[in-house]
């Protein structure tokens, strides 16, 4: 029973630390785009600029609805999302699976390490737009290629991340693991592993973000469909207002990814923080 | 029956420099309890890493039963002083984890668990996780992790350093009952004299640089306390505070060296 007790004087001081701190960030943060918005109408109100540089919010809303509802550039707005969701999620899948293994594999290797390093750090510093035309010529203009260029641009925080997050595992919690019998496939997977998730979920954090920068990029060549083409249509047409409703679907993709990411930490990785 | 001993072992983290260890001969049997006590930086932890086989020695035999130790094994449980639980398992399967690496198979694992958490008193905590729980209550954990594939000796390197002196208390009182229950050959660092003379059938004091051991002496007050004798009584008995004298003594010659 005094355990009980213990516990929760425990966590209480530090939950109401946080709360306060929350809201009021949530608080500013809302104002901020209110304030921004606000402008922004202000400043097409009074035509500070033409409406070809920045059309009113009214009209990018009804670029959006005009969007998602006829079309625009061969497809729904629904239908480009889907396209772009579907790319960086397949690129994502790819990364994850080359990525965390590579990154195992330097962590817990000096011959991974010798060979996989170097490479990694080529990849890391290159720029899409510089290997892009590259990729067309090996693989084509198809869906592989665009997948692909997005998973480079993913594959060093990944890998980067999923290091760190090993070697961020205690020593003696490995030793512990070693001295209850774990193999070294063992040791990987119960120890090392988990210790290394929240790390690779930060790296998840910023893959994702170079992930949707490279979008638009890989968009740029023979695509039919997604955000990134919808928004090369309309700009080689001067169509500003559906450029902006392009973009904002982007950063609404790009936050509710990253919600996403939250809601997964705190169901699954409840530890994250905690030791 | 099996031993754990070391033979005349020398241990050098640098090549050239001095020895951390110097000819050092202790053995361990099934149904021992050995303290080692010494000053901070007499070669405790290092001693307890060669038995447990995390690190060679650089000349001597590290044996069982006779045969060379090449490693960690499950043989050799240990218990470390920051607990080195893992927060991304609950408390069951914390302490299930040994018998999931030796492939023993859910149901029984979780059972034996459970088991060992209600010897422990915290049977009740198995679902929670290890970062909602108190010092005291995760090194009773980590105790329970060790037991948990039986092994035949229990390494346990300061398991109760962090802990106030109520809990400590009555962590002796456990950790002699599981000892007494699991007859596991135990070798326990501590710092504290009490606790050493209370606990074991044997205490070493090693002196520092070269750590060395300068007094090996067999003792009963543990067995005394778990044949029924009052603890309060028994510390104060003459014999145990002449025991600790002496130790004291030999841990502060040293000191003054
Ligand atoms: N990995 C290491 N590399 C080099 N020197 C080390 C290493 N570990 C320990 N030492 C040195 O060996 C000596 C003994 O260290 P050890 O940790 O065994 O002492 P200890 O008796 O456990 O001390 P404490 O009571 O503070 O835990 C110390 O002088 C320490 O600096
Ligand atoms: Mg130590």
């Amino acid at each position: 029973m005094a355990d009980t007790t213990l516990q929760l004087e425990a966590r209480r001081p530090a939950d109401a630390v946080v709360a306060p701190g929350l809201s009021w960030g949530r608080f500013i943060g809302v104002a901020t785009i209110l304030g921004l918005l606000l402008l922004w109408a202000l400043a097409s109100a009074l035509a500070w600029t033409s409406p070809v540089f920045l059309p009113s919010p009214a009209r990018v809303w009804d670029a959006l609805v005009r969007a998602a509802t006829i079309g625009y550039a061969n497809a729904t707005l629904v239908e480009h999302m889907a396209a772009s969701l579907w790319r960086v999620g397949a690129a994502l899948g790819c990364t994850l699976a080359v990525g965390v293994p590579v990154g195992l594999l330097i962590a817990t290797s000096r011959i991974g390490r010798g060979i996989l390093d170097p490479l990694v750090e080529f990849i890391r510093p290159l720029p899409p737009l510089a290997y892009l035309p590259l990729i067309i010529i090996w693989c084509g203009i198809g869906e592989p290629s665009k997948v692909l260029v997005i998973s480079i641009a993913m594959l060093a925080p990944i890998v980067i991340s999923t290091v760190s997050g090993v070697r961020a595992a205690g020593e003696s919690q490995i030793r512990a693991a070693r001295s209850f019998g774990a193999t070294r496939g063992q040791l990987l997977r119960e120890v090392m592993l988990p210790a290394a998730l929240p790390s690779i979920f930060t790296g998840l954090r910023i893959a994702l973000g170079a992930g949707w920068t490279t979008l638009v990029a890989a968009e740029l060549v023979a695509a039919t469909r997604g955000l990134g083409y919808m928004i090369q249509s309309a700009a080689q047409f001067l169509v500003t207002d559906m450029v902006i409703a392009g973009i904002l679907m982007i950063s609404a993709l790009a936050t509710v990814s990253e919600f996403f990411l939250r809601w997964i930490e705190r169901r699954f990785l409840p530890w994250i923080g905690k030791q | 029956m099996s031993i754990l001993s070391l033979h005349n072992v020398s241990l050098r983290y640098d090549p050239d420099g001095e020895p951390v260890l110097e000819d050092v001969t202790l053995d361990l049997a099934r149904g021992d309890f050995i303290s080692v006590i010494g000053r901070s930086g007499s070669g405790k932890t290092s001693l307890l890493n060669l038995a447990a086989g995390f690190l060679p020695p650089s000349s001597g035999r590290v044996l069982i039963n006779s045969r060379p130790v090449t490693g960690p094994g499950p043989d050799r449980a240990v218990v470390f002083q920051d607990d080195a639980l893992y927060p991304w398992q609950t408390v069951v399967e914390n302490v299930a984890l040994p018998l999931k690496l030796a492939g023993v198979a859910p149901a029984e694992r979780l059972q034996t668990a459970r088991r060992l958490l209600d010897s422990v008193g915290l049977g009740e905590h198995g679902q929670r996780r290890i970062w909602q729980l108190s010092g005291g209550q995760r090194q009773r954990i980590g105790i329970a992790r060790a037991l948990a594939a039986r092994p035949e000796f229990l390494l346990m390197d300061e398991p109760l350093g962090a802990l106030d002196a109520m809990t400590r208390e009555m962590m002796h009182g456990l950790i002699l009952k599981l000892w007494n229950d699991s007859r596991a050959g135990t070798l326990l660092i501590t710092h504290s004299v009490e606790e050493a003379l209370f606990l074991s059938t044997r205490v070493v004091v090693l002196a520092p640089f070269p750590g060395r051991i300068v007094l090996n002496e067999p003792f009963d007050f543990g067995r005394r306390f778990l044949s029924g004798e009052n603890p309060r009584v028994l510390k104060s008995d003459p014999a145990f505070i002449a025991a600790r004298e002496r130790l004291v003594t030999a841990i502060h010659d040293e000191e003054t060296v």
